[in-house]
């Protein structure tokens, strides 16, 4: 069958529905979110309708100026360790077998689906001084008695790592699947060990696909909500945490909305970066 | 021994023997085609001299050394893979100059080398080039230059035509021939194309199943078949069956040949008999007799099939030596004696 | 030899960083008391049972398979019209709700909560049960249309135009060649959306949270108040079923393939 132009109206029936959904429930919603930006706090409603730009001025304080940097700065550190473990790690996976493939990939799906929640408690327990890792090394002879790790920064970074690293290795899959194998032949037969061949072919050759994906992991862990709140302590919150905290306990929808507004322009920013990258490694 | 030896070579996939104990010694200086069909372990004995893939059973010796156990990018060799493999990140001269840096050669021996080696195979100037800009027949070239890089002992191709177009394939089939007499350096072609082995190589190893069938002059493979397999992979031939009675002559289709002996004590076996020794003339008690099916007129050669007790035999005329036959016309077959190869069933 | 050992021993790593939470988890889950302790104290899988039996937790668990089922089953109704539309179609502008699609699942997920927060408290159906059904539909729908376009795309456009030669008009084609192809595709689509929603928290939570108790909501609820071992045997139950679902996947279809390998045979 060709590709052809929809010729009559007819032709656009199986649009309607998808179309009619999509706009009613996702692009009305985003408008009036951001309209509700500019809206009036109402304590005893939501919000009262207006247009003052006090929800974006709230951002410049100093309080908020560090919630953003704290959380920009932590989505940077996440995305850096989860690609140089990632990175590797996916390289390896695609020469494997077949099957030791797809039995990896069902078991980082199933990580990668668990809730934030699950992923929380899981490693609160682990962090835990009852049930933690540090009995393990009391019991090795290790550490005198066992320790809370929690609540702390290198709890929160490792519970975002650990919810980052399945989205990661799947988001390099495709691109390192597809590598052509005997361009590191070719670097053997040359005379470069395995090791040096994939620093000085495979990563260079996906330096795009690398940078990419450094910024969807970075706008990945943007978003994370929970594991702040369960693993760390309050000046560990990030943006996602206090809008949350905005719009379900202090009630200020309004501000809440602002705070989202400027995330969804960082995270488009970052995406349409990754799209144009995409973009610059097709042509070339 | 000087050169390369492959001693009992064999490497097995799970239950398939993809090679199947390989013996081979090649001298340095000569270019060797390895020509079979597909699936016949060609390529696996390539990348096993490569090093890329490890052998079962046995050893490759290169100047009487036991190469089997240094790794790949130990070897000092030379390779062109099928896909090219050229770095897509580098540019023509960084490809060029990969085998140096990887060595640590200043930055100005890199440049010395990378132009030395495009000047010889015709692309100077080239250098600065992305990768992603060439031609096909560029890249080919690119490709044959990086391998050369460290004048290497031991020169490799993995069907480094097969990208091409056939009017372009021949032309590099006569450029790396010349190429590979100047440096005087010891090649391994894979190829499946018959006619692209008979052009390069000095030695032919045709291979089935895993296994070396023949190897020998290209001439020879042609006019001395080893066995079926061979003679009917290699250009068009007649197979056609032979019995030798207890006196020891032998005949085809009923026909007396005469001066043709079987290997004593078989009295059944095959002969091969390339079309254009066939000769076709009036019915006559020295003839086979048969019957025109088809006549093919190509312009330069004539094809006439003929059936003749139950099989096809096809015999191909120039314009000059051409009976003039149809469809259905009666017609004797001569197989001259010295012509026919005697080859296992 | 040395790369083998390496290689294996990277993967073992990665394997217990991401093995270890879950393992203390299930270890805890089987504590015979209401301890948070590991190795656990006596064995006991009563905390299992607790999921059925407490009222609390059941109304939780159906209240989350029910909302699973039905919002996946919605995101693959929007999502196959949409894939087939832009398959059959040269529309360039249509590729706008392609970008729709995925957008929701691009973004950080709390901003999606909070627009239909801010939407269904505009409407006034703020905490309709429904209403979550739609925003887990909506939020979910990249996994069936990025599935489903997968699955068009290996389609040979040629089996079309043999059963149009054959006499089959377009409705006709799609109910007998291109849907019976796409199925596996449909199917994994479906179950994306399916374990996913079964796990989602911010969204539900943010448009029917004070209504209604899906399970992650149970769990984080839970958490605020301290320790229960239900928690952890909920945590063990649901990356069983995703475990399951995946495997399945896995063994009926091929995951490789739509995560993103070439072909099946590319190794």
């Amino acid at each position: 069958m060709r590709r052809e132009a929809p010729k009559s109206i007819a032709d656009y029936t199986p649009l309607f529905f998808p179309g009619l959904m999509l706009v009613v429930f996702f692009v009305v919603p985003f408008s009036t979110m951001i309209a509700v930006s500019f809206f009036k706090r109402d304590p005893a409603a939501f919000y009262t309708p207006d247009f003052v730009f006090e929800n974006y001025a709230r951002f410049l304080s100093t309080f908020f100026g560090g919630v953003l940097g704290f959380s920009l700065g932590l989505a940077v550190l996440v995305a850096v360790c989860c690609v140089a473990i990632a990175f590797p790690f996916t390289y390896l996976l695609t020469r494997s077998p077949r099957a030791v493939q797809t039995i990896w990939l069902v078991c980082l799906l199933s990580v990668l689906s668990l809730s934030e929640v699950i992923i929380g408690f899981a490693w609160s327990t682990l962090f835990s001084r009852t049930a933690g890792i540090t009995n393990l090394f009391v019991w090795l002879g290790l550490m005198q008695e066992p320790i809370a790790l929690l609540p702390g920064f290198g709890a929160v970074l490792t519970g975002m790592v650990y919810q980052a690293l399945p989205y990661t290795i799947l988001v390099l899959y495709p691109a390192l699947v597809r590598l052509d194998p005997t361009l590191l032949e070719a670097a053997r037969t040359l005379g470069a060990s395995p090791i040096r061949a994939f620093f000085n072919v495979v990563t260079p050759a996906l330096r795009n696909t690398i940078v990419a994906t450094l910024i969807m992991v970075f706008v990945f862990a943007l978003g994370s909500y929970l594991l702040p709140q369960i693993l760390g302590r309050p000046q560990h919150w990030t943006l996602s945490v206090l809008i949350t905290d905005q719009a379900i306990y202090q009630s200020n929808t309004p501000f809440a909305a602002a705070m989202a507004v400027f995330l969804v322009l960082i995270s488009l920013g970052l995406v349409g970066l990754t799209l144009l990258i995409g973009r610059r490694e097709a042509a070339a | 021994m000087s050169g390369l030896a492959l001693q009992d070579v064999t490497k097995q996939f799970g239950d398939f023997k993809a090679v199947d104990n390989v013996n081979l010694s090649v001298p340095h200086g000569k270019f060797v085609c390895l020509l079979g069909p597909s699936g016949c372990g060609k390529t696996t004995l390539l990348r096993m001299i490569a090093g890329l893939e490890e052998p079962t059973e046995g050893a490759i010796v290169l100047d009487d050394e036991d190469i089997t156990p240094v790794p790949t990018h130990k070897r000092n060799l030379g390779m062109v893979f099928q896909s090219l493999a050229l770095f897509p990140h580098l540019s023509v001269g960084d490809n060029i100059s990969y085998a140096l840096r990887i060595r640590g050669a200043s930055r100005e021996e890199q440049k010395r080398r990378a132009e030395e080696l495009l000047k010889l195979v015709h692309l100077p100037g080239f250098a600065d080039r992305p990768v992603a800009k060439l031609s096909g027949g560029q890249r080919q070239r690119v490709a044959i230059a990086r391998a050369l890089a460290l004048s290497p002992k031991l020169f490799l191709l993995d069907e480094p035509m097969s990208a091409l177009d056939a009017k372009l394939r021949e032309s590099m089939q006569v450029e790396l021939r010349q190429l590979q007499q100047r440096l005087g350096i010891t090649t391994f072609v894979v190829t499946h194309d018959q006619r692209e082995a008979m052009t390069m190589a000095d030695l032919v190893v045709v291979m089935g199943e895993g296994r070396i069938r023949q190897a020998a002059s290209p001439i020879e493979i042609y006019r001395k078949p080893a066995d079926a397999f061979v003679a009917d992979f290699i250009g068009s031939t007649n197979l056609l069956d032979i019995s030798a009675d207890s006196s020891g002559c032998s005949s085809v289709l009923g026909q007396v040949i005469p001066d043709l002996a079987l290997p004593a004590g078989t009295a059944k076996a095959s002969i091969s008999i390339r079309p254009e020794d066939v000769h076709l003339g009036k019915p006559g008690p020295d003839a086979i007799p048969g019957t025109v099916t088809f006549v093919r007129d190509l312009g330069g050669t004539i094809e006439t099939f003929v059936e003749a007790g139950g099989t096809t035999i096809i015999a191909v005329a120039t314009p000059r030596e051409r009976v003039d036959v149809a469809p259905g016309d009666p017609v004797g077959i001569t197989l001259p004696p010295e012509a026919c190869v005697v080859v296992k069933a | 030899m040395s790369d083998t050992f390496l290689r294996r021993l990277y993967f073992v790593a990665v394997a217990i960083f991401l093995a270890a939470p879950l393992v203390v988890v299930a270890g805890v889950s089987v504590n015979e008391k209401q301890d948070l302790a590991f190795p656990p104290i006596g064995f006991s899988l009563s905390w299992y049972a607790q999921i059925f039996l407490d009222p609390e937790w059941r109304r939780a668990l159906i209240a989350s398979v029910v909302l699973a089922i039905t919002s996946a089953a919605l995101a693959v109704a929007i999502a196959l019209p949409l894939a087939w539309f832009l398959w059959r179609r040269i529309a360039p502008w249509a590729n706008v709700f392609q970008l729709l699609g995925v957008a929701p699942f691009i973004l950080p997920p709390v901003i999606t909560a909070l627009g239909f927060l801010t939407f269904w408290a505009t409407t006034g159906f703020y905490g309709q049960p429904w209403t979550a059904v739609i925003s887990h539909a909506i939020f979910f729908v990249t996994l069936p249309l990025v599935t489903l376009s997968l699955g068009f795309a290996s389609i040979d456009r040629s089996l079309v135009e043999a059963a149009a030669t054959m006499g089959a008009d377009d409705r006709k084609v799609l109910r007998t060649v291109v849907l019976p192809l796409i199925l596996p595709y449909l199917v994994s689509g479906y179950a994306f959306a399916f374990v996913l929603s079964l796990n989602e928290y911010i969204v539900a939570y943010m448009t029917v949270g004070f209504t209604m108790e899906t399970l992650p909501i149970k769990i984080f609820n839970a958490l605020r108040y301290g320790y229960t071992p239900t928690m952890a045997s909920v945590s063990v139950f649901f990356v069983a079923i995703a475990a399951l679902v995946f495997g399945l996947i896995a063994r009926f279809g091929d995951i490789r393939r739509l995560l993103g390998a070439m072909s099946s045979d590319a190794n």
